[in-house]
């Protein structure tokens, strides 16, 4: 009724809109490791489906890329305005501050949310862009012989040796496997909490949906810390098939990083 | 018993409140909570020093006037159970205990420990009601309800307006009330042609009082005293949605 | 004090549909002009602000808790009646209003009682369609139980929160007007007196109690739903804030007062535990369908451990007087004989006042888990506040003081004999007689509320038009000073004592000389007691704080001061009333077998007391009651 109505969106609102974005964005995560999950299948498979994405149209790519931002956007911008409201309503702490049921995961979202971010930004710098500096992939790694199924071969960007060699920085991987368990700690809260949210639950699947996102929060950060334990165990490795000149030394270089930055 | 209380007291909404602490001794482990603090007045009293003002009133945990939060707990540390229906022999001889106010900006504190709880009376006036005249009901068996409809929207009616879920909401949400009326009415048939306009105009209240948005902790189904569940913020999450669906085409009854 | 109770002409049946044919209307365009005070927001009080609202007048309604919905109709656990018929077991108006009659041992007034049970219908479709939400079967249905020793089953019940499911109801329809604009609310304001001009109520006077502010409301009519006086007695089943004083202004300003003396005493609450305790909680009667009272037979085994008491030493005391009823006879009867067996020394607890409700043979035979789900939660309330687990040990229980059947005298129309002063609910005389049914308070609450006060204060505006009184007037600034003056009194006494302290003096006398049994030499003595109480009260309080801002103290010591007076009143009824029947028990007269015996010839009416003035006796007068309908009979549950 009033003018202002139609600027301001109410509370359930704004949480509707964190609903949507975080279930789109966990619907990314979840295509996004299995994507990954073909390194398990070889060089083969996962240079392929890297190059297969790659050829898409640019607006079909460019248009997924911005719509994840834009979703990641709204879901920040709801997550700020949210958490900035709720300070104001409860102004004080108890003298005693106690919590009785609140799961550490819903206590500590923005938190978890704020970590899950600056790995994002990390990350996409790190294999999107390749730019993180001593870790320009483009320049270090050499092309792919792709061979396609009708015998052609096609010199690609080697995603495999990429992912290998991003993963044996122990830096790198460490702060890979924390964000993903904080991503699952995110998810386990988030995920109950879109369905909770979006209404979509009751008496009867409240526990069911709870076991369901915590179950898929666990596989989540299963999937994505295995690749980087298995470089470490050596399950992943280099294929031998193909030589990597330059790859010892930049090897060398990272191990000396690790050692000189242990002994400070 | 012997307790130590650290107790809020502030003298009004305007002024700044502090912790106080005070001394009982010969507290029956058999006593309420709030006989307890009336012995601790009866003390203050007879010295007296003014009281400390504490909403109260049945105190048999159906009214929902009293309104304290112990050691950081509203209503204290037992579960399903209110502060006068608290008995001192759930605490130690010699414990310390925190008494203070609901801690929510919309419900500011009138005295001590009282707050003022009437954006809850908001809340309900701005569409917790089916609209119907006195005499122009139809007969009560008319309309057959479903056991199951009729117990949940027993479970929602349940509700007391203590605001305990509000006080132990970290961010001061008030969706646990607003959703037991709106699911308790928009359960039931008598209560459906109404169903949209009710949630729209309740959740608008509800934000403009200034109460917090909810995070799902769960902490307001924690210290419920009438044990009201999550499911009936699910419910009402779930009749929102619709609700504004059919506000953004216009078809809102 | 001209006591006209206006009961309309013709067969019983047909005196509501006549009257309510006879009284006047107002034009609807014209009730937004009439300004209508209501004070109490209870069922009574708050149904009737919503209905008038509905109407279209102009409401204004107080409370002094902080929101409608706590006023104490919240606390009624049982159920409603209504005679709905709906288990086709017989039931109908005429025997609602016939068992009432009876119940009520013949001392309420056949009018009201039969329009009482004829709207009780009206109520049922009323809350339903509020969104009540009643117990109902799988088939959809109503589902009813019957209650309190009822033949057939009218009782309707949400869960054991039917008390506060009405009351919500009718505080959702309250809320509507609110919004809508007719009802104004006044939450946190306490009644301090009654305004009359030209002998007619035409306002109040109220304390804000977050700031102390005293206001005068000035208005055409004002409606009384401020509840029963039982917290004279201070330990009662009533909330901590019940109090006699709406009613007792208007008892000082010319309104008579009736039957103050009929007081129901509960017979299964928890006993008192201890000077600390502040109420007493009430456990549901129905607990008597499977439990056994009993005590030992010998006063040596007293202080013993219930399962050291061998079945032989325990006397089952109902069962043994009251074969045919047993532990189910009526609750004025098994208050007494649970009095008569402590005072023998064979009360059990600390206190020595007590007696078991024992389970142990009704979990022999019907399974611990069948009275589980029965009383489940009664069972746990027990053990929240005794710490006793009731499966393994008997009950500890004892009578409290639950209702006041007694209050502000009101013909047909509800209207006191104060001219525009109405009073509904609990805080009339009207419908129960000396002795209430089980889940007939809220029945009465609605009625009043609902179907019977929009009509008959229609009525009245009709005849009386729109006085609008001004609330600058001499009366009201009269009224005003007098209230600043009573609280400044309060204030300034400045002595050692709290207010908690002589209430819980009075309720002592109240209790122990006016209580479950009465006698002359005992009302006497309260009578003569509660006088020096009171000069004590005048010397020895203490109100800390001030008294403009919200101060618990000041509140109960206003409220305290009145009980200190209207207690006296209550005895001298007692002392008056040379007749046993209902609640209200003299000693004197009973039957050989110590049963009330009732004194139809002298008694058969209602007394109305008219206050005349500070330190005076107040007058008695006589409301005849005739009973045309219904035959009187002497009650017998043997």
């Amino acid at each position: 009724m009033s003018s202002k109505s139609c600027i301001c969106i109410s509370s359930l609102q704004k949480k509707f809109l964190m609903a949507i974005t975080g279930v789109l964005l966990f619907g990314f995560v979840i295509v996004h490791m299995l994507g990954n999950l073909q390194v398990f299948l070889g060089p083969d498979a996962i240079n392929l489906y890297a190059y297969k994405l790659h050829s898409l149209p640019a607006f079909v790519m460019w248009g997924a890329r911005l719509s994840l931002l834009l979703m990641v956007g709204v879901h920040i911008l709801m997550a700020v305005k949210l958490t900035i409201e709720n300070k104001k309503s409860r102004p004080r702490e108890y003298d005693n501050e106690g919590t009785v049921q609140a799961s550490y995961s819903s206590r500590t979202m923005p938190m978890t949310g704020l970590i899950v971010l600056s790995f994002i930004i990390f990350h996409i710098l790190h294999y999107t862009s390749r730019v993180v500096p001593g870790m320009e992939y483009d320049d270090k790694i050499p092309s792919y012989s792709l061979e396609f199924e009708d015998g052609s071969v096609k010199q690609v960007f080697d995603v495999y040796a990429m992912i290998v060699e991003g993963f044996s920085n122990y830096f790198v991987s460490f702060f890979y496997i924390l964000s993903m368990g904080l991503l699952c700690m995110h998810l386990s809260h988030g995920l109950s909490s879109m369905f909770q949210t979006l209404g979509l639950r009751n008496k009867v699947w409240r526990p069911r949906l709870n076991n369901v996102a915590r179950a898929t929060a666990l596989f989540i950060f299963i999937g994505f810390a295995a690749i980087p334990i298995s470089v470490f165990s050596g399950v992943l490795h280099h294929n031998d098939s193909n030589t990597y000149s330059s790859l010892n030394s930049v090897n060398d270089v990272q191990n000396d990083n690790i050692t000189s930055e242990g002994t400070q | 018993m012997k307790l130590k209380l650290r107790i809020w007291r502030q003298e009004s909404s305007g002024c700044k409140g502090r912790m106080v602490e005070y001394e009982v001794d010969n507290i029956s482990e058999n006593s309420s909570f709030l006989e307890m603090m009336d012995l601790l007045n009866e003390d203050l009293v007879s010295e007296g020093k003014e009281a400390v003002a504490f909403d109260h009133d049945c105190r048999e945990g159906i009214c929902g006037s009293c309104s304290l939060t112990i050691n950081g707990i509203p209503h204290g540390p037992q579960k399903a159970t209110t502060a006068c229906q608290l008995h001192m022999r759930h605490f130690d001889d010699g414990q310390t205990i925190s008494i203070e106010p609901w801690n929510a900006r919309p419900f500011p504190v009138i005295k001590d420990l009282v707050v003022n709880r009437s954006a809850f009376d908001k809340i309900i006036q701005s569409g917790g009601y089916i609209s119907v005249r006195a005499g122009s009901a139809q007969d009560a068996n008319a309309i057959p309800i479903p056991k199951q409809d009729a117990d949940f929207a027993m479970d929602a009616a349940a509700c007391i307006g203590c605001g305990a879920c509000v006080a132990a909401c970290k961010n001061a949400s008030a969706m646990l009330f607003t959703s037991a009326k709106v699911s308790q009415l928009n359960t039931l048939p008598q209560g459906k042609p109404e169903k949209d306009r009710r949630v729209l105009n309740m959740v608008k209240t509800m934000d403009q009082a200034g109460f917090g948005n909810c995070t799902n902790y769960g902490e307001c189904e924690a210290v419920c005293p009438k044990e009201i569940s999550l499911d009936m913020i699910a419910k009402m999450n779930r009749d929102y949605a619709v609700a504004s669906v059919k506000n953004f085409f216009g078809t809102v009854a | 004090m001209k006591l006209d109770s206006k009961i309309p002409d013709g067969p019983i049946s047909d005196k509501w549909k006549n009257h309510k044919f006879a009284l006047k209307l107002v034009n609807p365009a014209n009730k937004r002009k009439y300004n209508i005070i209501v004070v109490g927001s209870g069922l009574a009080g708050g149904s009737c602000a919503a209905s008038l609202g509905e109407l279209g007048y102009n409401v204004q309604c107080f409370c002094y808790q902080d929101s409608a919905r706590r006023a104490h109709s919240i606390a009624a656990q049982g159920g409603i009646n209504s005679a709905k018929n709906y288990q086709n077991d017989g039931d109908s108006a005429y025997r609602l209003f016939y068992d009432t009659v009876k119940g009520g041992d013949f001392r309420s007034r056949e009018a009201n009682v039969h329009r009482l049970a004829e709207v009780s219908e009206n109520i049922i479709d009323q809350c339903v369609a509020q969104g009540v939400p009643f117990a109902r079967e799988y088939g959809g249905l109503l589902a009813n139980r019957s209650f309190g020793g009822a033949q057939v089953s009218r009782t309707f019940y949400a869960r054991g929160q039917t008390g506060q499911q009405l009351l919500l109801g009718a505080y959702s329809s309250l809320s509507k007007q609110v919004s809508v604009g007719t009802v104004k609310m006044y939450p946190r304001t306490e009644m301090l007196d009654i305004v009359k001009e030209n002998g007619s109520a035409v306002g109040i006077i109220t304390r804000d109690l977050v700031t102390g502010e005293i206001k005068s409301w000035a208005a055409d009519c004002v409606v009384l739903a401020t509840g029963g006086y039982g917290t004279v007695f201070n330990l009662s089943t009533n909330a901590i804030g019940c109090n006699v004083t709406a009613t007792f202004k208007a008892y000082k300003k010319g309104a008579g007062f009736a039957n103050p003396c009929y007081t129901q005493i509960h017979p299964t609450c928890i006993p008192q535990e201890g000077e600390h305790q502040s109420k007493l909680t009430l456990m549901s009667e129905s607990l008597r369908n499977d439990g056994r009272v009993w005590v030992p037979k010998f006063k040596e085994d007293a202080d013993k451990h219930p399962s050291e008491i061998a079945e032989d030493r325990r006397d089952y005391y109902l069962e043994r007087k009251y074969p045919s009823f047993g532990n189910l006879a009526p609750r004025d009867i098994s208050s007494r004989s649970a009095k008569e067996a402590c005072d023998d020394g064979r009360g059990i607890g600390t206190t020595g006042l007590g007696v078991y409700l024992d389970f142990e043979d009704a979990i022999k035979r019907l399974g611990e888990s069948a009275i589980r789900e029965r009383y489940g939660n009664l069972f746990d309330m027990y053990e929240c506040i005794t710490g006793e687990n009731a499966y393994q040990r008997p009950m500890r229980i004892y009578p409290a003081v639950h209702y006041t059947m007694g209050g502000l005298w009101v013909d047909y129309n509800l209207m006191t004999t104060i001219d525009g002063c109405f009073a509904l609910g609990e805080a009339n005389f009207s419908d129960h007689g000396a002795n209430r049914l089980g889940a007939s308070a809220l029945m009465q609450g609605l009625s009043d509320g609902y179907f019977v006060s929009p009509y008959t204060i229609s009525g009245y505006l009709a005849d009386n038009g729109v006085k609008d009184p001004d609330p600058e007037s001499d009366a009201f600034k009269q009224a005003e000073s007098e209230v600043k003056e009573r609280i400044s009194t309060l204030m300034s006494i400045k002595g050692k004592k709290s207010a908690r302290h002589f209430h819980v003096q009075l309720g002592k006398i109240m209790w122990e000389y006016c209580g479950m049994a009465r006698n002359e030499k005992g009302l006497k003595k309260a009578l003569d007691l509660i006088p020096q109480l009171r000069e004590d009260f005048y010397k020895d309080l203490s109100v800390p704080g001030s008294s403009d801002s919200l101060n618990n103290e000041l509140e109960r010591a206003g409220r305290v001061a009145d009980h200190l007076e209207f207690g006296e009143l209550l005895c001298r009824d007692a002392l008056e009333r040379r007749e046993s029947c209902g609640g209200h028990f003299r000693e004197e007269y009973q039957t050989d077998e110590g049963e009330a015996q009732r004194d139809d010839e002298n008694f058969a009416h209602a007394a109305v007391w008219e206050y005349k003035g500070k330190d005076q006796v107040p007058a008695r007068h006589q409301e005849e009651l005739q009973f045309d309908n219904v035959k009187l009979a002497v009650r017998s549950y043997k």
